[in-house]
This record gives C-alpha cells, structure tokens and sequence, in this order.
C-alpha cells in the first residue's frame, strides 16, 4: 500500500505533521518566552506560578483556550467567521514546507520557494479582511482595513528588498540560497546588503501585526482590532498563526541574509534555529520597548523610505552585478 | 446583515440623540464605555469618515455616585473619606480642598506642623497621580513597559504613606483642624531616600521614554489647545499650563504654606501634547523640590488643633475653598445652615472642564490622535461624574 504512493507525496505528508508539532512547539516555546522576556524587560518575574518558574504556563494558557465558549456574534456570517481562523493558519504549515531548516532537513526542496512562501503569507491578508468583515463589530472592520492597506503596502518593499538576494544568487531555491554563503558571518548576504536587510526587517514586522506596526489589532484604539469578536479555539488560532508568521519571518531572514543553516565550525540546524531565535528574541525585545507608530506614519515610512531607499539599493546591486 | 452602520436604531437614548452630519460616507462609531483607552466608563460617541473624527461628543454619568447629594446628608465628619473616592488618584488634594473649606468657615487654625504634614503627603500624592498618569499614558500610545517602571515607583510612595495614613489609595487623613496621625523619623527618611531615587528615575525615564522618536511624533503637534480654549472651556492644571498660561492655585491663591516654598510652575508654549506631558514631567520633579524644602523646615508642634471639633458644626454663610490637583483647580464651595451637615456643597472637578474641550478639539483628527489627547488630559471619570 505504502509503496503505491509516490514518495514526494510520503515526504510531504510527514513534512507537514512535522510542521504542524513544530509550530505547536515553537508558540508553545514562544508564549512562554515571549512573556518571560517582557517579565525581564519589565523587571518583574513573568510566570511564576504554574510550575517551576512558571514553564508550564502556556498549556494553562492552552487549557484555557481550549475549555472556551465558542460563541458567535449575532448576525455574523458564522461559516465565513469560522473560516477565517483556518484561513489563517493553514497557508502557515505549507510556508515551511520549502525552508531549509539544515542541510539534509527540507521537506521539500523546490526552486520556487522564496516565491511560494510570499504567495503563501499572503493569504493571511484574505483571512483577517474576513474576520474583521463578518465580525459585525465596528473595530473589527477598522482593524481589518488597516490591516489591508497595511500588508499591501508593505509587500511592495519586502519584495524589493528580497530581489537584490535573489540577483546575486540567481535563484529562487531557499536550499541554494544558503548554499551560497559562507559559513563565517563576514561571507553572509547581510554584510553585503545591510540596506536590504533592516528594510526586510521593518517589513517583515509589518507584515507579522508586530509592535510598534501592530495596528490592526492597536489595543488602546481598536479593542483588540480584527480578533475582537473571537473567543476560545479562534482566538487560539489566530494567535497561534500570528506566532507561526513570526517565526516564518526570522526563518526567512536568517536564510537571505544570515547564511540559514551555515555557521562557524559545523554547519547544521543548529545553527538554523540559534539565528531563528536571536531574531524572534529582537522582535520580542522590541515590541516591549517602543510605543506604536499612528497609522499615517506607518504607510508614510513604507511609501516614503522605505520602497524608494529599497529601489535604489536594488539598481546599485544591479548596477554593481552587471560591472 | 445590517449593512447600514450609520444609523443605531437600536442604540440607546444617547445613541439614537446623536444627529450625524449629512455626509454620506461616515460611520458612528461608539468609543466605551467599556473601551481600554477610556480610562474606566467614559463613553465617547464619534463619527468617523475612514479614521478621521468628524463629531464627538463625550457622554458622562456611567459612575455617578451622588457625591455632592452625600454632602448634604451626612454629618461633616462622616463625609471625610468620601472626597477621596471623586479622585482617587489626588485623593488627598480633594481631602484637603473639603477640610479646607470646612476650616475657613469655622475660622479653626490649622498648627503649623499639620500644614508642612499636608504639604508633604499632598505633593507625594500629586507625584504618585502623575506617575501613574504616565505610566497610562504611554499603554494609550502602545508602550506597555512604562507602567510597569511607575508603578516600580508608586509602590515605594504607597508604603510611605501607608504607614502614616493607613490606606494605600483613597486616603482619608486630614482632619478639621490637623491631620489624623503625626509623621515620624522613619517617614521623613524614607521619603527623602524616595526623592533622590526619584530623581535617578526621572532621568531614566527621559532617556526611555522622552526622548523616544516614536513617542515624539506620536505626541507632537497633536491636540494644539489654545490658552482661549482652555480659557472658554475652564480647563486648568496642565492642560492650562501646557498652553502657556503659568496658572496654579498654588501661586496665584496660595493657600496653606506654599508661599514660603521656593518652586517654579512649568509651562510650555507648545500647546499640544507634548507641552502637557512635559509639564506633568517638570511638576514631579518641582513637588520633589517642595518636599525637601517642607523636611528641610518641617517645625515641632501639634499636628492636630487641640481645640478641634470633634463633631463640626461650622455657622451659616458659604465659603468657596480651592486646592491644586494633579489635573487642576479642585473647588469646593461650601454653603452652611449652621447643621451638623453642609446644605449644599458643590465638587469643582478640574477633568469635567478639562475633558468638555475634548469635542472642540477632536474634530478632524486621526482616532489614534484621539487616544493620545484623551490620555494628555488625564482623566479621572470617577471625578468627573462624582
């Protein structure tokens, strides 16, 4: 039976169990960071309670959730507002699908990747204009609006700052693109682009709803933006695919331009996650120091700064490529 | 699906009186009163082109507690706690502003030991309402670390005064005629090693917070409020001074034994945000200057007159009795039948007028602009709706 299926298929199938635990894990891991490091930041403890030094918060948190009433707006399209959530989250499993996440360990390794993974992360956009529309909630339909000019605008750089990489390397293969750095930090892409990089960044916190660019779910303006309306497993949900967006977004970056699974001494996953993490700890360390930007600004930083300054780092890169 | 999102039919009396202007393409929107940027139960009905405001019109009543009709039906000595529940914030300034009043009708001296005592704990409180306000502040604007380093500081100022007031938040410790307690050696070292810890902070805080550029252009320029609005509206205390009119009770009626401090009143031409934050920033660091001169001077002496009444029962007449709060001008004016309790005694809030400007100065402006002008006029509902 097993060998009547084709083995790509086997591969991916596993691949995408393994996706499903490893993004479990990872909120999992997240949460608890996440509130570990605000706690360090705010100089209190964080979690303390559940468990030695509070590890096993996130599955009380997880408990919670779960445990919910499901409960549904009155006059809420309530198949479209359940599928929202999904919507959200399922584009994120097949995101890792093409990430070289070692040098033996890629699901699947296609010479489209980088392109399938934008295709793939835009889809989040659909599912939060969804929610937020048939929320039947005032700041949930604000929410979803900032959300779409914001995500929108914001691609228009990310590419631009992603197409210098793509020049040098001449290709869309993730695997290829580490390939094609060193191991030492002074051979990755990041010493040769640092533009592109802090460009990439900014972009990908946009892109993710991070603090200070997350204005569609802005607390103190919007309640809770889109999201407002849900409770228990959607809620859940969308939380669990703002996290897997997150580490989408540090796995991306420490692929282009911090050589992925390359590192001094042996090359390996190792390597991989450590750069994973320093990243997702930074995203961390800034959504607790910096207020939000006002929503003017934030497209005025994306049209104004940054798609110009990513223009031109891309002509001199082509510039350079072609002497 | 009601598509139609202009017109709340089946909203409630407040909702359905909101006339929307002719425009076609606005939204109503119902800002609170269960909102976390409207600081407790304001309730704030806006229309909204896209996120421009173009009507507001706040709505009040959602915590109002009788306070003033309380005042007319318990004995002076049973109202003593309540002022403290109007502002809990500066509870001891609207403490102060009714003892005060009762005082000046009855003509009881108050020792001069009691006076430094109420100076003191006044302006700690005063510190402790700002802090918090900042701290509030910045959540309004997205950053959640600041509250967390404010309360850090809050907490210390609480233990301080708890020791000597008995109560954390809502104190109630000045008395006709003194304070209810007498402060100690302990109190007037922990509070000077408060001061100088303070004053570190404050320079933490401006590095942290003052200086961030994301701050600045959240705040700047936003929410310019001219000295004739503030004028026509009764605005006072920051929002006045951070328009560039130097008005304080303190100075320019002083009361108690403020005129023997050596303080400056910050003002900032500025107008906007940043002039009010900057001037509740400034004030800080200016009531730590009053306290240590107030330890520095602090006299021996009774801390209560020994002659005071148990039960007061101050003669007929009126009197009007103003103190500087952490949000401006607390008024209490009193008036007397000669009975155990007071006939009528009207509560001045300083945020009633403060927040009645908000509608003048809303329109036009982006709804995160309105969080961050909400929050620049620190608002205490409680004492708005008394």
């Amino acid at each position: 039976m097993i060998e009547a299926l084709p083995t790509q298929l086997i591969i991916v199938i596993v691949g995408l169990v393994a996706t499903v635990s490893f993004i479990g894990l990872n909120a999992i891991l997240l949460v608890y960071l996440e509130r570990k490091v605000a706690g360090f930041i705010h100089r209190r403890p964080g979690p303390y309670e559940v468990g030695p030094h509070g590890i096993l918060q996130p599955f009380a948190d997880g408990l919670k959730l779960v445990g919910k009433q499901i409960f549904t707006p009155t006059g809420a399209d309530s198949f479209l507002y359940w599928l929202a959530p999904m919507i959200s989250m399922a584009p994120a499993l097949v995101c890792f699908l093409a990430i070289p996440f070692g040098p033996h360990l890629q699901i699947f390794n296609t010479n489209v990747g980088m392109v399938l993974i934008l295709a793939f992360t835009g889809i989040n956009v659909l599912a939060l204009c969804i929610a937020g529309w048939t929320s039947q909630n005032k700041y949930s339909l604000l929410g979803a609006a900032r959300d779409i000019s914001q995500s929108v605008a914001y691609e228009i750089p990310l590419l631009l700052s992603i197409l210098p990489i793509i020049f040098m390397t001449g290709t869309f293969n993730l695997f290829d693109i580490a390939m094609g750095q060193g191991s030492w930090p002074w051979q990755w892409f990041v010493v040769y682009q640092p533009l592109a990089f802090i460009i990439f960044f900014i972009c990908a916190l946009a892109e993710t709803n991070r603090a200070p660019f997350d204005l569609p779910e802005a607390e103190s303006e919007l309640t809770a933006g889109f999201h407002t309306e849900y409770s228990g497993m959607g809620f859940a949900l969308f939380f669990l695919s703002e996290y897997a967006y997150m580490v989408i977004a540090a796995c991306v970056t420490a692929v282009l331009f911090l050589g992925g699974f390359q590192g001094p001494g042996a090359s390996g996953w190792w390597w991989f996650l450590a750069k994973v993490y320093v990243l997702l700890l930074i995203m961390i360390w800034i959504r607790w120091t910096f207020p939000r930007v006002r929503f003017d600004q934030l497209l005025n930083i994306c049209w104004k700064w940054l798609i110009p300054l990513a223009v031109i780092n891309l002509l001199v890169t082509l510039l350079v490529i072609a002497l | 699906m009601n598509l139609d999102l202009r017109l709340d039919t089946s909203g409630d009396f407040y909702a359905r009186k909101f006339q929307p202007t002719k425009s076609e393409n606005t939204l109503i929107l119902n800002m609170g009163p269960q909102h976390p940027s409207t600081h407790g139960v304001l309730r704030i009905l806006l229309e909204i082109d896209g996120e421009y405001i173009v009507r507001a019109e706040p709505v009040l009543g959602y915590i109002h507690r009788m306070h003033e009709k309380m005042a007319e039906v318990m004995s002076y000595p049973q109202y003593l706690p309540n002022p403290a529940r109007t502002d809990y914030l500066h509870a001891l300034a609207w403490g102060w502003a009714h003892v005060g009043a009762v005082e000046r009708i009855m003509g009881l001296e108050v020792p001069e030991r009691a006076e430094y005592i109420r100076v003191i704990t006044c302006e700690l409180n005063r510190i402790n309402s700002h802090l918090l306000w900042w701290g509030a502040y910045l959540l309004d604007l997205g950053a959640f670390t600041p509250i967390m380093y404010s309360f850090d500081d809050r907490e210390i100022i609480m233990d301080i005064m708890q020791r000597i007031t008995g109560s954390r938040l809502t104190y109630c410790y000045y008395r006709f005629g003194g304070v209810s307690d007498d402060i100690d050696d302990r109190f007037v070292n922990e509070t000077r090693e408060q001061c100088s810890r303070m004053k570190e902070r404050f320079k933490m805080y401006k590095a942290l917070v003052t200086d961030n550029f994301i701050l600045r252009k959240r705040v700047e320029e936003i929410g310019e409020i001219s000295v004739e609005t503030c004028r026509k509206y009764g605005a006072t205390g920051p929002v006045l001074r951070g328009s560039g009119q130097a008005y304080d009770v303190r100075r320019a009626e002083p009361y108690s034994v403020y005129d023997r401090f050596d303080f400056n009143i910050p003002t900032y031409d500025s107008c906007d945000a940043m002039g009010r934050y900057m001037v509740r920033m400034d004030e800080m660091q200016e009531s730590i200057k009053i306290i240590e001169q107030a330890l520095d001077s602090l006299p021996q002496g009774d801390f209560i007159h020994p002659k005071a009444p148990k039960r007061a029962k101050p003669p007929a007449g009126d009197v009007y009795f103003a103190v500087e709060g952490a949000r401006g001008k607390i008024g209490m004016h009193l008036v007397s039948d000669g009975g155990k309790s007071a006939y009528r005694l009207k509560l001045r809030a300083p945020g009633f007028s403060n927040l009645s400007l908000f509608a003048e100065v809303s329109q036009g402006i982006l709804i995160s602009d309105a969080v961050s002008i909400l929050g620049s006029l620190d608002l205490v509902i409680p004492e708005i709706d008394r």
